[in-house]
């Protein structure tokens, strides 16, 4: 097993470099310095000395692979990639273009991030699974398929409105819930109770039919037929037959997004004002600061890849059979 | 691209628009008919598509899912008028106004050519907002004003609800004419093929079709009427029509969900295969590219990319003559950095079917004969990947659509020239909170994007039945 980590994390070294190319050839080469200075810097009226001025002050006044008047090692570290792109390995952000540490700033807004998105998935996957197993007892019924067309309704309708929808009735019309806000600690569950509310609501129609559908592949196989026909109630069958030989393409699904949430919500903390790393994320798209971005694409993609062998891992414990190696 | 007409055909001279996207949409057009030919072809094929439209939602879906194709289509054919000639101008010369129109804009009559100072509820007479007024007699009041064209035929405004009332028969009566013209030519046309021979095969539930048709015919007639008389979804806050708006967003929407994917599923099928195919080296370098793109997170993908092309664009202006083709490569560009993100999926996918194929014996047996690896591809493999492709096409269709909103809530959705529901959709998150609040904007937007997204996800739900063998257990 441990070595089975360490082999994934040498694997995913490679697919590491990738991402730091890419977002490389994206942020430097596609566009220069000088681009993102006058994008920063506001018009097209800017002096030159303004945009070399600003390219100084940020560190992009080096060159980009090979740095000819520098000595030694310097040869290689005093240039953009060394310092913008490798640093991200040592988790090294640096700082953002509005002079802010992205380090300090990170750690800052995680716990905000988690205090949202932690009981968003956990309850989602609840309710998700509760709901679609209460419909597989209905399968075959019209019950069955009215829950179906109510899924896929509920799955066409955009995100965006069930944010706006359920924050203007919810808050403002029956005021039951605080509009936006956060606080830290205890007190702040208030602010994070709708948020948490639409969160799950706007999952329930995909998720939802998703799990039925796995729940009735599996339904419809010889073993459960065998329990039910030696006498287990309905409850057993469902418990202790289908739910566990679903638990594969569940934990596929599932466990690859948990180290993803420590990102947060872009749209949901920024409509209720929470400071998370989503909120952080789009305001730094809106005042297009590249540092952040970059950084985070980064950070991204390094838990997506702890998610990957987390998921892995779980297979192990769902499934006695699965030995890694 | 621009094709200069004279004057004469219509009157005055106008010039043929052809913007990128609008190219690529009649082109995608023609290449789908292709590929419906032929996969008419293959008998099994159609018996499956014969299952997807042998059930009545399949039906119904299918022709809401062609009117919003068909206006998207219609709103693809673009063209600037000339403008009238000026005293210095020499008679040759002839100026061409920076103003884009579509057919659609035509068909719809004046219902884009009619703004508003600001905000109008739907069907109002007098404006959202109290303004100072200068009366007939000298005194100023401060009082809402009346509409410049919202309901400004009626004599008086008693005479409202009568207008609406008649004017709404007029309309859907309209719709409903044409509607039922088309249909019994359809069911002349249908009984004579069916007298002609054919008779064994069980007849489609076309009635359901028609009663769709006719529904969105008289739909749309009656909102053209009234449309062209009143505000029927009012205006929203520069003034403009929100129905107009909301119409004008299907193609943005119906573009955004064809084109994302199907710029880049070439490149899926063709790095798919060869993956799938070849093996050894070419499958390790394609399994890195896609899992490098995938661990992504796609949302930061997409914002970085479309923030990097805008800065690109807005500083490259040289490129592009008009505002709208300015707003129509930051469009493309936004489908094809949406495609790169769905991109993988369907690569992974068509990877692993084709590992499975070449096994089979008859992919071997081709082998032995020494047929290329070209033919046995064509042959053997490609045709067995179609439904695969055509699957995720579908699929990925309501979900594009979707996306689009929360991009422009993000602000790296489509250029604010372009009408989109996205945009109009994030607009409303504050307009809502106003008092009175403004509803009207993200109903329409809301109402349009429900109704296509809705129609595809059932339809997609009945073409993978049809097309996917493992759904076979869902009935067991």
């Amino acid at each position: 097993m441990f070595s089975y980590i360490i082999r994934r994390l040498c694997y995913a070294i490679p697919i590491l470099i990738g991402v730091n190319l890419l977002t490389f050839v994206l942020f430097f080469i596609v566009n220069t310095p000088e681009d993102m200075a006058t994008a920063h810097l506001g018009d097209k009226y800017v002096t030159e000395e303004a945009v070399q001025e600003w390219i100084a002050e940020k560190g992009y006044d080096q060159p980009l692979f090979f740095n000819g008047d520098a000595d030694g090692l310097g040869t290689l570290t005093d240039t953009i990639f060394f310092n913008k792109s490798l640093k991200l390995f040592a988790f090294d952000f640096g700082t953002s273009d509005a002079g802010r540490s992205i380090q300090s700033d990170v750690l800052d807004r995680m716990g905000p991030s988690l205090a949202l998105a932690l009981p968003t998935f956990f309850i989602g996957i609840f309710v998700n699974i509760s709901v679609a197993l209460m419909v597989l007892m209905f399968r075959g019924s019209s019950l069955d398929r009215f829950a179906v067309v109510v899924f896929v309704t509920l799955m066409s309708i955009s995100y965006l409105f069930y944010i706006i929808f359920g924050q203007y009735y919810m808050a403002k019309m029956s005021r039951l819930f605080p509009v936006s806000g956060f606080n830290d600690g205890i007190d702040g569950w208030r602010f994070l109770i709708l948020p948490i509310v639409i969160g799950v609501i706007s999952g329930i129609g995909a998720s939802a039919r998703w799990y039925r559908s796995l729940f009735i592949e599996v339904a419809g196989l010889d073993f459960a037929r065998t329990a039910r026909a030696k006498g287990v109630s309905e409850a057993g069958v469902l418990f202790r037959h289908i739910l566990p030989n679903t638990m594969l393409p569940i934990l596929t699904g599932v466990v690859v997004v948990i180290p993803v949430l420590f990102m947060g919500s872009l749209v949901m903390e920024s409509f209720f004002s929470i400071p998370g790393l989503g909120s952080y994320l789009l305001d730094a798209i809106r005042a297009q600061d590249f540092a952040i971005v970059r950084a985070m694409v980064f950070l991204g993609s390094v838990l997506y890849i702890i998610g990957l062998i987390l998921t892995d891992i779980s297979y192990t414990w769902a499934d006695p059979r699965v030995r890694l190696s | 691209m621009d094709f200069e007409i004279g004057p004469g055909l219509f009157g005055d001279g106008f010039m043929w628009t052809i913007l990128w996207s609008d190219a690529l949409i009649f082109l995608l057009v023609g290449a789908i008919s292709l590929f419906v030919a032929s996969f008419r072809r293959n008998p099994q094929n159609m018996e499956r598509w014969r299952q997807v439209f042998a059930t009545r939602l399949g039906m119904a879906t299918f022709v809401i899912i062609m009117s919003y194709v068909v206006i998207a289509l219609v709103d693809s054919v673009h063209f600037r008028k000339a403008l009238p000639a000026t005293e210095e101008q020499s008679s040759e010369q002839v100026f061409y106004s920076n103003d884009v129109h579509s057919l659609l804009d035509l068909a719809l009559g004046e219902m884009g050519e009619r703004p508003e100072r600001t905000y109008s509820a739907p069907f109002a007479l007098k404006s959202w907002n109290k303004e100072n007024l200068l009366l007939p007699d000298g005194e100023r009041v401060r009082d809402y004003p009346e509409l410049a064209y919202g309901g400004a035929h009626l004599a008086s405004p008693e005479s409202f609800v009568k207008d609406v009332a008649i004017k709404s028969l007029v309309g859907i009566g309209k719709g409903l004419a044409v509607a039922l013209a088309l249909i019994g030519l359809h069911a002349f046309w249908l009984r004579r093929s069916l007298s002609a021979g054919a008779g064994e095969i069980s007849p489609l539930p076309w009635k359901s079709a028609w009663i769709t048709f006719a529904i969105i015919m008289a739909v749309l007639g009656w909102l053209i009427t009234l449309g062209n008389l009143y505000h029927v979804l009012g205006t929203d806050q520069a003034g403009n029509d929100t129905l107009f708006e909301s119409l004008k967003g299907i193609r943005t929407g119906v573009l955004i969900g064809t084109l994302a994917t199907l710029i880049t599923m070439p490149v899926a099928i063709s790095l798919g295969l060869a993956a799938g195919y070849f093996r050894g080296w070419i499958d390790d370098v394609v399994q890195y590219i896609y899992t490098t793109l995938i661990s992504i997170p796609g949302l930061l993908l997409i914002a970085a990319s479309v923030l990097l092309f805008q800065v690109w664009i807005n500083n490259n202006p040289q490129f592009f003559e008009i505002g709208l083709e300015k707003a129509d490569a930051k469009f493309l560009a936004l489908c094809f950095i949406l495609g790169i993100t769905s991109w993988t999926t369907l690569c992974r996918l068509l990877r692993a079917e084709t590992l499975k194929i070449s096994q089979l014996d008859y992919v071997q047996a081709a082998h032995a004969f020494g047929v290329s690896h070209f033919q046995i591809i064509k042959r053997h493999i490609l045709p067995n990947l179609s439904h695969i492709i055509m699957i995720s096409f579908v699929l990925d269709f309501s979900g594009l659509v979707l996306a689009e909103a929360v991009l422009a809530y993000i602000g790296v959705g489509i250029d604010p020239a372009m009408a989109s529901w996205g945009n109009m959709i994030n607009m409303a998150s504050t307009e809502l909170s106003r008092e009175p609040s403004i509803w009207w904007n993200l109903c329409g937007a809301f109402f349009l994007m429900f109704t296509l997204v809705l129609s595809v996800n059932l339809f997609s739900d009945l073409v993978r039945d049809a097309f996917d063998p493992k759904t076979k257990l869902e009935t067991a």
